[in-house]
């Protein structure tokens, strides 16, 4: 390139140059016109677009669809539950760790006898948590209370850690008058606010599932604006990303700087979808970056490594007002629902592979009593005790009478408007004329 | 229809009318000091003393930093900051989402969807979240403090996609309500008690008043009532429900209708959902003829619940079939506007507005 230039143009030249911008420069200066510079550009020049300088390069190149290697996943105990070496973790304290590993027991002996009792006939619906116990609780014991957490439908043992009892458990799947929600939604569908633990959103098995995200990110941002030592936490699953709630919260909580953790569970299955039907990417980790999102891939059976991945989180999370994305890898060991029968498309085999080599228990039980606390006995003692609470809590919940029939119009809005005062008379006159037609176990 | 609506709407300016017509709101009438303002200044107006009476109350959507698209958000980024007054990214599901957290958290979100035909993406969170909070939750939570502001309704100009009503979507959802002003007075009272509601509520505003609509509106902080329709014009034979705009169009067809001898009472709804039954029924009871009309589509349309109604409550009453002058079957069409549009004098020409002596059928 041929340039004749200003003297001031020729000590910006000078500068370029020595930046290293130019290859080789050549000065000519004939004595009839100014200097004239030769220049070749050696490295691409930077330019300004709206967003920021970019880099220029003359290749035609596509950056390739994924990296060579997948994304590793960060673990701390192996598959037997010894701890790795040179593995980084945040430590537990041997009452954490009782209470965690105590907390996953219950998690599964409650899921198994509400299943029984869900196949008995005595409730309507059920879905188990099997295989996740540890993404639950590890994910709630590295969590504060004045967390705010918007689950979706699989993570019960978040409430269980916090202290939601048994028998609270079991008046929401009886729908009885005990019951937080008053009967209105199908079983698992928990809420407290107590625990800071936002009603169950979902209708479990179809489309709707994570309508809670951009929620969460709102709820985050008005805990970064109160300036509470807190976040937002929300569950999905890897079915659940390919939502367009997803990507439109992962989106907003980066742009809105928000204090929310987004923890992926990543079980393999969204009913009888496989992740291979259901995104090509190297699963929903790479997409944080997509958004601007630190992101991280844990294994979601090791109750250590989940613990460090969501303590580590949180903390930068709320101290550096950003959203950050975990997904755990795991196993849905359990069908999807009590309407489902996972056996129709994938191999019993592979649902007890993953139940006995892989157990998120006996991997973090090994590991507790590797250092002395836990016991067979403290483990008998520990199931003998839930399952007389559990069954007790059942006979309870299933005797406890349904919510009063006002209830079904109550909470629409605020206060009940006209119409709906209207409605419940008119519901009211038909029961009176026709009672058969009415189950008779909601008072009325 | 433009010029005729532009010279109506100058007549907002004066008060009252030889017909004893209340186009002009009511409220808050005495010594309070008022503003000559337009339907995007009234509406800021609210928005300026919902921000300064809650601290912890937040505008945003598209393009809000600035002012907005339509001017109605204008001055308040600079006065509450950006922490509070702030652009979303272009994604109404987001934007809304995002407010009902906030809501949820207790904070009041004055969420704006650029124009009413982009919130379709946002209907999920509306319906299913946003509706059904409190009541699946056992009202534990709630996200009674989200508003969700968009102008809706012809433009002259604005084809399919900036033209739409779809109020009669969200009027079929219980748990939310469904607000439309149809004046700047209206409009300012109405959102502050939208914005106050401690339910979530959708707020049409009629983005061809924004400019077209001028009145004198109270610089205080009032309210107006939510599900309560305001008698604007008495009279004795035939009663008209419209909101919104349409109001404006109404009015003429009720002028012209006094020509003839015919006395009109016309009634602005204000809130479609929970919707003021009592009001519209008495009128009807007394008039005996009923004619609604709005811009939407004719079918499925809100007219088509208002009828329903008054047919179960008013049928021994009526002279006439219930009349609906509404939009057509088809999506908004731009060379074809001034045709689809529910004219004064389609109104005029139905057979409820025609003369009582006279029977012919539309």
């Amino acid at each position: 390139m041929r340039l004749a230039i200003s003297a001031t143009t020729y000590r910006m030249v000078l500068l370029l140059r020595d930046s290293h911008q130019i290859q080789s420069l050549v000065i000519v200066t004939p004595w009839w016109i100014r200097s004239q510079v030769l220049v070749h550009t050696k490295t691409p020049i930077v330019m300004d677009f709206p967003g920021g300088k970019v880099a220029f390069t003359p290749e035609i190149h596509f950056i390739s669809e994924s990296n060579e290697e997948r994304v590793p996943c960060y673990r701390v105990l192996d598959d037997n539950g010894q701890q790795l070496t040179n593995s980084q973790f945040v430590p537990v304290s041997k009452e954490i760790a009782v209470k965690m590993y105590s907390d996953m027991v219950t998690l599964q002996m409650m899921d198994n006898i509400f299943y029984e009792a869900q196949r008995q006939g005595r409730l309507s619906f059920y879905a188990t948590a099997f295989g996740e116990e540890a993404i639950n609780i590890a994910s709630a014991a590295a969590l504060s209370p004045d967390d705010v957490i918007f689950p979706q439908y699989r993570e019960p043992g978040v409430l269980l850690w916090r202290g939601f009892t048994l028998q609270e458990f079991a008046n929401q799947c009886f729908g009885n008058k005990s019951d937080y929600g008053k009967g209105r939604q199908m079983p698992v569908h928990y809420g407290s606010n107590k625990l800071n633990y936002f009603t169950v959103s979902a209708t479990i098995a179809y489309s709707l599932l994570t309508q809670l995200l951009p929620n969460a990110v709102g709820a985050a941002y008005s805990l970064k604006m109160d300036e509470k030592d807190a976040c937002a936490v929300t569950f999905f699953g890897d079915g659940g990303s390919s939502e367009g709630d997803f990507h439109a919260a992962l989106n907003f909580a980066a742009v809105m700087e928000a204090p929310v953790l987004f923890i992926c569970r990543n079980n393999g299955w969204a009913i009888s979808t496989p992740t291979s039907d259901q995104f090509r990417s190297d699963g929903v980790v790479v997409k944080g970056r997509a958004y601007g999102i630190r992101s991280i891939r844990v294994d979601g059976n090791d109750a250590l490594a989940m613990y460090s991945a969501v303590h580590e989180a949180r903390e930068m999370a709320i101290r550096e007002h950003r959203p950050i994305l975990i997904e755990a890898l795991t196993y849905r060991v359990g069908h999807h629902s009590t309407s489902d029968d996972s056996t129709r498309y994938r191999s019993a085999d592979e649902i007890e592979w993953w139940n006995k080599a892989r157990n998120p228990l006996s991997r973090f039980r090994t590991w507790v009593e590797s250092n002395g606390w836990w016991s067979d006995e403290a483990e008998s003692d520990l199931r003998s005790k839930i399952k007389k609470e559990m069954l007790e809590a059942i006979r309870v919940a299933e005797k406890t009478e349904k919510p009063n029939l006002n209830h079904m119009f109550s909470d629409v809005y605020d206060v009940p408007p006209l119409n709906l005062r209207e409605q419940e008379l008119l519901v009211r006159q038909a029961i009176k004329s026709h009672p058969q037609d009415y189950p008779s176990d909601v008072p009325l | 229809m433009a010029s005729l609506l532009s010279r109506f709407c100058r007549k907002l300016a004066l008060p009252g009318s030889a017909h004893g017509s209340r186009m002009t709101s009511t409220t808050a009438c005495g010594s309070e000091t008022v503003k000559s303002l337009n339907l995007y200044s009234a509406i800021n107006q609210a928005l300026h003393i919902a921000l300064e009476t809650d601290p912890r109350s937040y505008v945003f959507g598209e393009d809000v930093g600035f002012g907005g698209v339509f001017r109605c958000t204008t001055g308040l980024a600079e006065r509450f900051g950006k922490n509070r007054v702030f652009n979303t990214p272009l994604c109404e599901q987001g934007i809304v989402g995002f407010g009902i957290g906030l809501a949820a958290m207790g904070n009041r979100a004055v969420v704006e969807i650029q124009v009413a035909d982009y919130i379709y993406p946002a209907f999920d969170q509306i319906v299913n979240e946003a509706a059904k909070f409190r009541y699946r939750s056992g009202n534990q939570f709630n996200c009674g403090g989200l508003t969700i502001r968009a102008p809706y309704g012809a433009v002259g100009h604005g084809g399919h996609y900036h033209s739409q009503s779809p109020e009669a979507f969200f009027c079929h959802v219980p748990g939310i309500k469904v607000v439309i002003p149809r004046s700047p007075r209206e409009a300012k009272g109405l959102l502050l008690s939208s914005i106050r509601d401690p339910n979530p509520v959708v707020f049409f505003e009629p983005k061809w008043l924004y400019r077209q609509a001028v009145e004198e509106v109270p610089e205080h902080d009032y309210m107006i009532p939510l599900s309560q329709a305001e008698i604007i014009r008495e009279g004795s034979d035939i009663t008209l429900v419209g909101w919104g705009a349409q109001l404006t169009v109404m009015e003429q067809a009720c002028l012209d209708a006094e020509k003839e001898g015919i006395s009109c009472e016309l009634i602005d709804l204000k809130t479609l959902l929970p919707w003021d039954k009592e009001t519209v029924e008495a009128s009807v009871k007394k008039t005996g003829r009923l004619l609604i009309s709005h811009e939407a589509p004719i079918t499925g349309g809100f007219g088509a619940e208002i009828s329903a109604t008054i047919l179960e409550r008013c049928f021994l009453k009526l002279e006439a079939p219930v009349s609906r002058v509404c939009g057509l079957d088809t999506p908004f069409p731009l060379v074809f506007e001034p045709f689809y549009m529910p004219t004064k004098n389609k109104a005029s020409s139905s057979s409820s507005l025609s003369s009582p002596s006279k029977t012919h059928i539309f």
